[in-house]
């Protein structure tokens, strides 16, 4: 466990000051619908990156190209100085184990309980770990979540809040390098709302993630970001940081902000 | 009132025509185009099971379930089915051949009816209802809400995981049930036949197999690996390429029972004619 915590470190000090994920150029469209047109960002190490957009706009997409869920039609990822284009199923597989994507849903595995979630992902990224370090890594992600009690729990006996922490567990349980959000507050509560917000910031600080955080809810974005991208109609419309696209007198970035 | 120019009036109808035939020719065009990019589908879905099927790393632990899934938890519904099926076909028989003078072929016929055909045919369609929508239910909804693409996420290849597994499963659990109903059949003939007569176990069952031959067992459990494998792939084809919404879960469990049930019976055609040829 020490071993991988110092290679983590070393990886993450090497990166110091470089881009983890260099985007540029990226294009993708489903038909005649062009959902990416020209998407060109950078998510530097250890920062939150919050890409905020109306619905539609095609934030989802832009994470799911990065995770390879789906094939950009254009342009370039290069995620860790890799070009994802360049890479064959092996290479990319291995690249995948440092991304942690949170899904919007959730998805948690219905048909197992919550340790056999956390166990699922650990048994196949992480071969190394002896079944004592995986139940040790289970619960100690649980009590980073606060769910600790919820080991042996279906999923269906869960509320929405939980879920979305259980499964925010299931991705930091391998040490992900980059974490990938997915609206991670859509349909909860104001209160649960910034339980998963601190969470982030929480998984930032203690497993020294760089993030990419996809999100229409203004309070989670001014909660967690380090740095803004808008996203509208399949372009970056602006950029920068808390304070300035709060002093924007931008209609459509006020219109966010209100 | 202005009269038409005739000329005029035949150009017009056949623009109009013309229009309605390109029209009619497009339509017909994306039909096809759609049907031969289903078969393509298709094809390629057969292609990467084979090739997942025989690569390295196999899913053994979830193929276990799997077949304790399909195999265990049909028992009691075969079993029923098997039985009912044996009683039924001994009462509606018992009256002509005792017509005949022929009740002594009683036990002989029924298990020769049933292992031949009723029981591979009606198991299978039964295993197509519950199976078979299973399978599209749950891997549908698994993909509805992201299950299969969060597997992806964690380096797990789904194909391999979900899809794999339950075609195998499917593939090898479906002939064992078949020859279990096959078993509760003659069973349930048994019982039959000792509403309206008296005949031991042991009698009946010695007269049963006395009839059967290698050529009636062999073909039958031949193709009920067939039936197995057909219901599992289009289970799970109609599952993993479900669409997005709720609805399409409720879609892809139907169309997975209609259409396996359809395979069922091709292939049991099939089936006859081959063994027909051959005997």
């Amino acid at each position: 466990m020490i071993a991988t915590q110092t290679l983590r470190t070393t990886q993450a000090e090497s990166l110091v000051d470089k881009p983890v994920i260099e985007i540029s150029g990226l294009k993708k469209s489903f038909g005649q619908q062009e959902v990416l047109i020209n998407i060109s960002l950078k998510l530097m190490n250890g920062e939150n990156l919050v890409v905020l957009g109306k619905s539609g706009s095609g934030k989802s997409v832009l994470i799911k190209c990065i995770v390879g869920l789906l094939h950009a039609d254009g342009g370039t990822i290069n995620v860790f100085e890799k070009d994802l284009n360049t890479l064959n199923s092996n290479e990319f597989n291995e690249l995948r184990k440092k991304i942690g994507f949170l899904f919007q849903s959730g998805a948690l595995y219905d048909s197992m309980t919550v340790k056999q979630n956390l166990e699922f992902p650990l048994h196949r990224i992480k071969t190394e770990l002896t079944d004592k370090e995986v139940q040790e890594k289970i619960a100690e992600v649980l009590e980073n979540v606060g769910l600790a009690d919820a080991l042996h729990k279906m999923p269906s006996q869960l509320s929405g809040g939980m879920r979305k922490r259980i499964s925010l567990a299931r991705t930091i349980v391998v040490d992900p390098m980059i974490m990938l959000y997915d609206e991670p507050t859509t349909g909860l509560d104001p209160v649960t709302s910034d339980e998963i917000s601190s969470l982030i910031n929480d998984v930032q600080k203690k497993y020294k993630t760089s993030s990419v955080i996809i999100t229409h809810d203004i309070k989670c974005a001014l909660n967690t970001a380090n740095r803004i991208i808008m996203l509208r109609d399949g372009e970056v419309y602006m950029e920068g940081n808390i304070e300035n696209f709060e002093k924007t007198t931008d209609p459509f970035i006020q219109s966010f902000f209100q | 009132m202005k009269k038409r120019n005739p000329v005029i009036k035949v150009k017009g109808f056949a623009v109009e025509q013309s229009v309605k035939l390109s029209e009619k020719t497009m339509l017909k065009t994306v039909q096809a185009n759609n049907f031969l990019t289903k078969i393509a589908d298709v094809v390629i879905f057969i292609i990467r099971l084979t090739r997942e099927t025989f690569s390295r790393d196999f899913e053994f632990k979830e193929f276990l379930r799997q077949c304790f899934q399909i195999g265990y938890k049909s028992l009691a519904l075969i079993s029923v089915t098997g039985a009912i099926m044996g009683l039924v076909l001994t009462i509606q028989s018992r009256p002509v051949l005792v017509d005949f003078g022929a009740v002594s072929m009683l036990p002989g016929m029924v298990a020769i009816s049933l292992i031949r055909e009723m029981g591979p045919v009606i198991t299978a369609l039964i295993c197509a209802g519950k199976i078979g929508s299973g399978m599209g239910a749950e891997l549908g909804s698994m993909k509805v809400t992201e299950q299969i693409e969060a597997m992806e996420v964690s380096s797990t290849n789904p194909m391999r995981f979900l899809v794999v597994t339950r075609v195998l499963a499917a593939t090898i659990m479906i002939p064992l049930l078949i020859l279990y109903a096959d078993a509760f059949g003659i069973l349930g003939s048994w019982a039959g036949a000792n509403i309206r007569g008296d005949v031991s176990f042991v009698l009946f069952f010695s007269q049963a197999f006395g009839h059967v031959h290698f050529m009636d067992l062999f073909p039958a459990v031949i193709k009920s690996f067939f039936f197995g494998a057909a219901i599992g792939l289009v289970g799970c084809y109609k599952g993993y390429n479900a669409g997005r919404g709720t609805e399409s879960v409720g879609k892809a469990a139907n169309s997975a029972v209609v259409l396996a049930s359809l395979l069922v019976i091709i292939i049991d055609v099939v089936a006859v004619q081959i063994t027909d040829m051959l005997q």
